[in-house]
């Protein structure tokens, strides 16, 4: 007899969980401890040289985030993943076990601006650099590959724009160069996209988005695949090379597929700090379990909304990939046949102004910095989350000075237009 | 066979079934993996016997180090490889001069040798290649969940008190008065109407 493959909607409510051992609770219990009791001092020094599988401090790991890291891993189809603070505190702690001083990445120029900045700036002051490539131009990235390059990173879904990334392209040219494909799937969430199945070797989250879902709580996860092979050319020595952090021990030879996954835990999170707090795991969690559902609903919503403002006279453009004359529409089709995603932009025919007021008239749509909440969510990049970039970066990344933003929620999709409707008229 | 994947049932009948595992390159150094998969197996009950020609005269938590397969003085059920590629058929043609022969060859995470498998098999011996014994416990058991990763199991089952179970302790510390004091108060209450 061959094991069952569980659906989807199953690893959604189930995979990581399983009832309390001491009291049998079914829910996952919120372990909200620092730390925890070692048996003796031999299972304390197993622990600590990472010898048996166990809860030391809640900064390198904690059962309640195990859950979620274990349900992600699941839902993405990796070997492992570690839950952190924040999507940001997810790339800063990949890219930690990736690159030393002097050492690139190649990154697609639509990205979410809070990447951008953190890219541009803060990993400046570390020394890695980057370069920046054009995900409609799979040429782009091949041109950017030098032998310092480290890694590849993409989104599957681009923010702010929506438009839909060819990872199976992008993951030729980071086979070809020797490095790793890095796919932030925020937008997408395993359920309309898993970028595993398309050859991505690491999938990071901002689990604050849909994953979560509710906009209540921050976290970040990365997700290994296990499908990099770290030794190959030591250009990864926190992979291949023994560790004197943990006196000598080399981390891909005794974790095998799942190594990268402890390399960020066991180095990163240990060493730089961006622990999750369990309370928000159990809120992503808790989200987590209806996310099929959600995504179902925030996906028609979408796409009723973007038909809506493709047909209004005061708009001049909408930027949504499940529109069937959208550019991106193609590969809509083939990476998130269940939808395109909840998150698209458009531009009206009287440009800013017009957008500025569009936003204060919404009643029901909520003016802030998030995507991926149960609320209908509007903004525009220009001023805000683009606000940093410069009037060609901000066009090349989707983020254009008339372009408008929408995260669309999970209420009745006539209430969603009727207030776009007054809106707009107002 | 196919031993590019391994259906869980196929491991699991294996961790289930073996009694005593003799482990070739077994390393007195506490950080090669070697020595992790040994103390660990250990732990979990395993009859763990090490065997490595250069450390013959030590032992490994306890255990007497042995130089060869055939200086194993009770029958064998797996032998857990810790070799190279390269190394694996010796030792396979070493496990099929044992009488009994070993029930499961185990080839540790890395190495992997199709012909050695073939032969080994065709002794009526299973074979995992590619995969680490500690590991795949810890997956089917669900405790390497503790790292994150993916067990690939699912359960609505209460699981098993991972320590030895609760018992009465005679450590524990005892609180004087409080509690006591009030109910011997109430009782005191009840007979004074």
């Amino acid at each position: 007899m061959t094991d069952r493959h569980p659906g989807f909607s199953t690893l959604a409510v189930h995979a990581g969980a399983q009832p309390d051992p001491t009291t049998g609770a079914r829910a996952t219990p919120i372990y909200q401890t620092t730390s925890f009791v070692f048996n003796d001092a031999d299972h304390a020094a197993s622990l600590f040289g990472l010898q048996a599988f166990g809860n030391i401090y809640t900064r390198i790991g904690n059962p309640t985030n195990a859950v979620l890291e274990e349900r992600v891993a699941a839902l993405e189809g990796g070997t492992a993943a570690l839950a952190v603070a924040s999507g940001h505190a997810a790339q800063v702690v990949v890219f930690q076990q990736l690159l030393m001083p002097g050492d690139e990445i190649i990154a697609a120029r639509k990205l979410y601006g809070g990447s951008i900045n953190q890219f541009t700036h803060a990993f400046k002051s570390f020394g890695w650099n980057v370069a920046w490539a054009d995900s409609d131009d799979v040429a782009s990235f091949e041109r950017a590959v030098t032998p310092h390059t480290k890694a590849i990173f993409i989104e599957s879904i681009a923010n702010p724009s929506g438009s839909i990334t060819d990872i199976e392209a992008i993951a030729a040219v980071a086979r070809k160069a020797g490095v790793p494909l890095i796919v932030d799937n925020t937008l997408a969430t395993p359920y309309l996209i898993r970028p595993i199945d398309h050859g991505a070797d690491i999938v990071v989250h901002s689990l604050t988005k849909f994953l979560g879902g509710h906009g209540n709580s921050l976290g970040g996860i990365i997700v290994d695949a296990g499908t990099f092979d770290w030794s190959k050319d030591n250009k990864y020595p926190m992979l291949s090379e023994p560790r004197p952090e943990y006196h000598g021990i080399k981390l891909q030879e005794t974790f095998g597929n799942f190594a990268f996954a402890i390399a960020c835990r066991v180095l990163g999170l240990r060493d730089l700090g961006p622990a999750l707090s369990p309370f928000n795991a159990f809120m992503i969690l808790t989200g987590i379990e209806t996310l099929p559902l959600r995504m179902q609903k925030h996906c028609e919503n979408a796409k009723a909304v973007a038909e809506f403002l493709a047909g209004h006279p005061k708009v001049a453009a909408v930027n949504y990939a499940g529109l069937a004359s959208d550019r991106y529409n193609n590969l809509a089709r083939k990476y998130a046949p269940k939808g395109a995603g909840a998150v698209f932009t458009f531009s009206l025919k009287d440009g800013y102004d017009a957008g500025v007021n569009l936003v204060s008239n919404l009643k029901l749509f909520s003016h802030l910095a998030n995507v991926g909440d149960t609320r209908s969510l509007v903004i525009h990049p220009a001023s805000t989350t683009h606000s940093q970039l410069d009037d060609a970066a901000k066009v090349k990344s989707g983020a254009a000075p008339d372009v408008v933003r929408l995260s669309i929620g999970i209420e009745d999709k006539e209430d969603l237009i009727a207030d776009l409707e007054q809106a707009l008229t107002a | 066979m196919n031993h590019d994947a391994y259906d869980d049932n196929y491991i699991r009948a294996i961790l289930n079934s073996v009694k005593s595992i003799a482990m070739v390159g077994a390393s007195p150094v506490n950080v090669r993996p070697s020595y992790f998969a040994f103390k660990y197996l250990a732990q979990r009950g395993y009859d763990m016997i090490p065997v490595n020609p250069g450390h013959v005269g030590k032992s490994l938590l306890g255990k007497p180090f042995v130089a060869s397969l055939a200086d194993i003085d009770r029958p064998i059920d797996m032998i857990d490889i810790f070799r190279n590629s390269s190394h694996i058929m010796p030792v396979v043609d070493e496990a099929l001069k044992l009488s009994p022969l070993p029930k499961v060859i185990w080839m540790q995470l890395g190495a992997r040798d199709d012909a050695a498998a073939e032969k080994a098999e065709a002794a009526g011996i299973k074979v995992v290649m590619n995969r680490c014994p500690k590991i795949e416990y810890g997956r089917l058991s669900s405790e390497i969940s503790w790292m994150g990763v993916n067990s690939r199991t699912l359960s609505s089952k209460r699981a098993p008190i991972p320590t030895q179970g609760m018992r009465l302790s005679l450590n524990r510390m005892s609180v004087g008065g409080g509690e006591t004091a009030a109910s011997d108060r109430a009782a005191k209450n009840k007979s004074e109407p």
